[in-house]
């Protein structure tokens, strides 16, 4: 009998915290308060809930930190080092790079529009762009990171502080979902290392919404089949993200400003560290087996990525990603001035996604979206805001440096970012706008003024404004590489080689099967032609001549 | 002088006959398939069909040679202008007239004097033409890192593909050619059976009967090779 009651209160239990709780917020909708992510398995040695320090009650994130470093005493200052706190990236290039100097062709920028966009940043309390992020050490947000109860969230537009009781009514997370409050105390006893929610609450959700951005990074990660992401499919191999994207003291690898875009080094020497998140550090450089496909496959990652086959579209899973993004249209308001939505995507689940708001301009979207192939060599360059354009061209957010040439290029799968975005008209340089912020007179967002957005978002990035501006278009890259799919889902050669393969794009190098009308095509067919032509004309004569004969043997 | 039915095509001149009629025919179609002039077969399949099929071509043709040298049986296949003109006078006009082939096959030359030509080229740049580029075509990989490998890999390409032409073109001449003088099934028969109606002088008649019986078909009937 105690069996038995034990059993109910052990399945209780379960049901409660294996199922979203709701909680009431205070205009009384409800805000659901999510279930604690499945366990990561670890051979951690210490069980942060019977931690003294972490037994009370915390009244922000900052003090949360405080006793996460009592222990933790360098992570601090690894973190404030690494580009999740800096946004700040010196690229090889030359160029500082980071969220806090380039413009995008989404949200655009970060100065002027802060708290919102800084609601992802790793640390609390980063408002103001022209300042570097705070150098106190309790600023680091370690919850974000390390937060197991998959409760602890940041307010959408709090500068990185998470939502506290009392969460005022309507505030939203850095997911979009309603807020909770955020129980610290309970966060700061989960701790753990990262699981893909704790990265995904920001990484899935760039550019304002679930997959806006990468087209290959979103909530469908969470919990992925195998057909979306065989590495993370959470009934396969269950990865996490650090699996790929390992790290040392703070610092991850991986990075989309500095692609290692063709590992040559493979795994290494058995146990030799790698602090490398490309797919050779697992696989090795020629990964298929050794067959005479094998070979034939091994012959080609000198010049294709892994990704390129490997990821045949990304957008996999039913979540679509916008594919297009035109701001010159934004503005446009209803009859009673009041900003006006149109939802004409319809995503696979069902959902209707906007194509239009007086917010944000106009959009397009994609789900499965076979992605754009460029030779990379990893290099990225930005069309910094100070640099020159030329508003006559579409102007390349980013460029991709690469050639069939060089033997550091191979060919990648890209998200090609289709934007149209304000521009100053009279430096010809691309524009900073301010359109995030409810209590002043310029947000665009509020005011639907590009005039004063652009003016406010110069004046607060420090930058020179001739006063006009203008809309030009953009195209960004955004390299493919997460949703690798199975193998029995690769590319199937002809995909690229034939007459109209998805490398048509490409040129200025030999692709078997893709013109079969070469010059040395046309003159074997002529002479085929003509071989086939001779024997038909020679053949006729002689059925001729033999009847001609049989009517004079006749005669 | 006799007309007799000899022997001329050992059973491994047949069987490499044979068996590189089928394994060009399987590379000129996956081949075209792999130029992009059709989609019979799914491309990986076409390569795995056209690289195996070349490697045992090209095993076939390093036994082929080996015969041919071992045996003595090139010199049949050197070129000689006696009698060329008879027989290109022959295919041009002649042959329209219905005037009987003006080349009879003697024992040391089983071949008119334009075959002998036609196979002549066949062996000496046509075949070496698509072995050579084919070979450097499946070993890209292995000079890829030589100066301006990618113009030189396209050049090699078209190349081959040219001579994947002509073999076609010769495939088209050869299997007509099957259909003059006594007809297709007359040509065809001394490739499978290896006997073939030859003029014998009467020293190499006598040789034959004396030393190599099995190659000389009996009066009363045909002798199986």
């Amino acid at each position: 009998m105690s069996y038995l009651i034990k059993t109910v209160n052990a399945c209780i239990f379960l049901v409660l915290v294996s199922f979203p709780v709701a909680a009431v917020s205070e205009t009384g909708a409800p805000a659901t308060i999510p279930a604690s992510p499945p366990a990561i398995s670890t051979d951690s040695t210490a069980d942060h809930s019977t931690f003294r320090e972490l037994k009370q009650s915390f009244a922000s994130g900052p003090d949360v930190t405080k006793a996460c470093l009592s222990c933790h005493t360098e992570a601090d200052d690894q973190v404030m080092h690494s580009i999740h706190y800096q946004w700040n990236y010196a690229s090889q290039s030359g160029q500082q790079l980071g969220k806090s100097n380039v413009v995008n062709s989404f949200c655009g920028n970060v100065a002027s529009n802060e708290a919102r966009c800084t609601s992802c940043h790793a640390g609390y309390g980063w408002d103001d762009m022209a300042k570097a992020p705070s150098s106190s050490p309790e600023f680091v947000d370690c919850l974000v990171c390390h937060d197991r109860s998959g409760q602890y969230t940041k307010t959408a537009t709090g500068a990185g502080h998470p939502p506290l009781d009392p969460v005022r009514p309507g505030t939203k997370t850095i997911t979009g979902a309603l807020a909770w409050p955020v129980d610290l105390s309970r966060s700061a006893q989960s701790v753990g290392m990262p699981g893909r929610d704790n990265c995904g609450n920001c990484h899935f959700y760039g550019g304002g919404g679930d997959n806006v951005k990468h087209g290959d990074l979103s909530s469908v990660l969470y919990a992925p089949s195998e057909a979306v992401d065989v590495h993370m499919a959470s009934d396969g191999l269950n990865f996490t993200c650090q699996e790929c994207h390992v790290s040392e003291s703070h610092e991850w690898a991986g990075s989309r400003y500095d692609v290692a875009a063709n590992d040559t080094e493979g795994t290494g020497l058995p146990g030799q560290r790698r602090q490398a998140a490309t797919c050779e550090s697992c696989h090795e450089s020629d990964p298929h087996p050794l067959s005479l496909t094998g070979i034939k496959l091994n012959d080609h990652t000198n010049k294709v990525a892994c990704q390129t086959c490997h990821i045949p579209t990304y957008a996999r899973g039913g979540v679509a990603t916008k594919t297009v993004w035109d701001w010159s249209t934004a503005g446009r308001l209803g009859p009673e001035g009041q900003p006006i939505a149109m939802h004409d995507y319809t995503q696979s689940d069902g959902q209707e996604l906007h194509t239009y708001l007086s917010q944000k301009g106009d959009f397009d979207w994609g789900e499965n979206v076979e992605p754009y192939y460029a030779f990379f060599d990893g290099a990225i360059e930005y069309t910094l805001p100070g640099e020159q354009i030329d508003p006559t061209q579409v102007v390349e957010i980013n460029r991709i440096s690469g050639a069939y040439n060089d033997p550091d290029s191979r060919i990648w799968p890209f998200k090609l970012m289709e934007g149209r975005q304000a521009y100053d008209s009279g430096l010809n340089r691309l524009a900073y706008s301010h359109v995030w912020g409810p209590t002043t007179e310029t947000a665009f967002w509020t005011n639907f003024d590009w005039g004063e957005a652009i003016e406010a978002g110069m004046t607060a990035a420090g930058a020179e404004y001739s006063g006009e501006y203008g809309f030009v278009d953009t195209n960004m890259y955004w390299p493919i590489t997460h949703m690798v799919a199975p193998a029995s889902e690769a590319l199937a050669c002809a995909e690229c080689h034939g007459s109209d393969g998805r490398l048509s794009e490409l040129d200025g190098f030999y692709l078997p099967g893709s013109n079969p009308t070469s010059l040395a095509g046309l003159a074997g067919m002529a002479m085929v032609l003509a071989t086939a032509l001779g024997v038909a004309f020679h053949a006729a004569i002689r059925l001729l001549g033999r009847r001609r004969r049989k009517e004079v043997n006749h005669d | 002088m006799t007309n007799r039915k000899v022997k001329i095509y050992p059973r491994f001149e047949r069987i490499w006959h044979w068996s590189q009629m089928v394994l060009i025919v399987a590379l000129l179609v996956t081949g075209m398939g792999l130029n992009g002039l059709h989609g019979l077969f799914p491309f990986k399949v076409a390569v795995m069909i056209h690289i195996i099929a070349a490697l045992a071509l090209l095993a076939l043709w390093v036994f082929a040679t080996f015969w041919l040298f071992t045996t003595g049986t090139w010199r049949q296949f050197i070129p000689r202008f006696e009698g060329l003109l008879k027989v290109a006078r022959f295919y041009a006009f002649g042959i329209f007239k219905g005037e009987e082939h003006p080349y009879t096959k003697v024992l040391w030359r089983k071949h008119n004097p334009l075959q002998v030509i036609a196979y002549f080229g066949l062996k000496i740049l046509v075949f070496p033409a698509i072995w050579s580029t084919g070979i450097l075509y499946l070993t890209y990989n292995f000079w890829e890192s030589a100066p301006d490998s990618g113009f030189w890999l396209e050049i090699i390409a078209n190349l081959h593909l040219l001579a994947a032409y002509v073999i076609l073109a010769f495939i088209i001449i050869h299997f007509y050619l099957l259909t003059v003088g006594h007809g297709f099934l007359a040509h065809v028969r001394p490739m499978i059976t290896g006997f073939d109606e030859v003029e014998l002088t009467s020293e190499q008649e006598n040789y034959l009967t004396e030393n190599e019986p099995w190659r000389l078909v009996d009066e009363g009937g045909e002798k199986d090779g």
